[in-house]
């Protein structure tokens, strides 16, 4: 096992290091994206991948089957709960107009609202 | 104030998921401590009342194997593409919010789904319409409706694979018939 050990070091340093490199994606993301939902994107999504490196990263490193669980519930209770912050800022951003509609080159939720606000008789 | 108890049986996945975490907590699996990890579990279930969670009853472990390993796939592929995105286009991206129709009806499918495409980077589920079961996603670079045609044929495809994994007897149905529908289609012309 000990022969493995460098071997295993350059595995776990490169892992820590693609995970280093989704937090620069969320960064720049943040700064050169034009709106918020935009940024939402950059903000929350990498980060799934980025935690996963790390976690497993943590894993090869201990090597001990305790830490594993930990580490699985750890990824799992992050699958739960980003996509719903996600949903939640999205949908308050753009239910609030926070964010750009000229950057959409489609948007089909729009020709709904405006549909069902002229069948309510109080449209544009 | 008085509400519907849920039986034991639609308890029980909360239940046995709230022991793993006891136990991956306490990094100890052993009989003693599950027991009590069950009996804690069973007791919050009850003191902090959540509406139940209507499962279909089935789980095919065959499906969820392939599935998962696309998803990892998408989701290596997809961080790229957003973190060059941020490089090359930044301030120039053009978006767009497309509307999905899905083939099931239940609620537990439909979070799923909206759950694994807001896993993988460049969707971003904006709103959902329950009465069709409708998603409304907010995409990254789309700039034709080729695009949107694109993410639609990816959303159904990745409600196919769910539903095959743990889908209602009903939309696994529905989704055999519409295969079906297709390959006659297709041998026809």
């Amino acid at each position: 096992m000990d022969n493995l050990q460098p071997a295993l070091d350059v595995v776990v340093a490169s892992l820590l290091i693609s995970g280093a490199l989704m937090s620069l994606a969320a960064g720049i993301g943040l700064l050169r994206f034009p709106d918020l939902l935009s940024r939402m994107h950059a903000a929350t999504k990498p980060q799934v991948l980025g935690l996963l490196l790390f976690l497993l990263a943590l894993a090869i490193e201990f090597r001990s089957w305790a830490l594993v669980p930990v580490l699985l519930v750890c990824w799992i209770f992050q699958l739960l709960t980003s996509p719903v912050s996600a949903h939640m800022v999205g949908r308050a951003g753009y239910r609030t107009r926070h964010m750009r509609r000229d950057l959409l080159t489609i948007d089909e939720l729009d020709d709904v609202v405006e549909k069902a606000a002229r069948q309510r008789g109080d449209g544009p | 104030m008085t509400r519907q108890r849920t039986p034991l049986i639609t308890e029980l996945p909360l239940v046995i998921w709230l022991v793993i975490v006891w136990g991956a907590l306490w990094q100890d699996f052993s009989a003693g401590n599950l027991l009590f990890g069950a009996i804690i579990a069973y007791v919050v279930a009850n003191l902090f009342y959540l509406p139940p969670v209507e499962l279909s009853g089935r789980f095919n472990v065959l499906w969820a194997a392939p599935f998962t390993a696309r998803f990892l796939v998408k989701l290596v592929t997809a961080s790229a593409e957003v973190f060059w995105l941020g490089l090359s286009k930044g301030p120039r991206l053009r978006n767009a919010v497309v509307a999905v129709q899905l083939r099931s009806s239940s609620d537990f499918l439909v979070t799923a789904t909206g759950h694994a495409l807001s896993l993988i980077p460049g969707s971003l589920v904006l709103e959902v319409d329950r009465s069709t079961s409708t998603l409304y996603l907010h995409c990254l670079n789309i700039t034709s409706d080729d695009d949107a045609d694109a993410i639609r044929r990816d959303v159904r495809a990745t409600e196919a694979w769910l539903i095959l994994i743990m889908g209602t007897r009903e939309d696994l149905a529905l989704l055999r018939a519409e295969d079906r529908f297709a390959r006659e289609r297709e041998a026809r012309s």
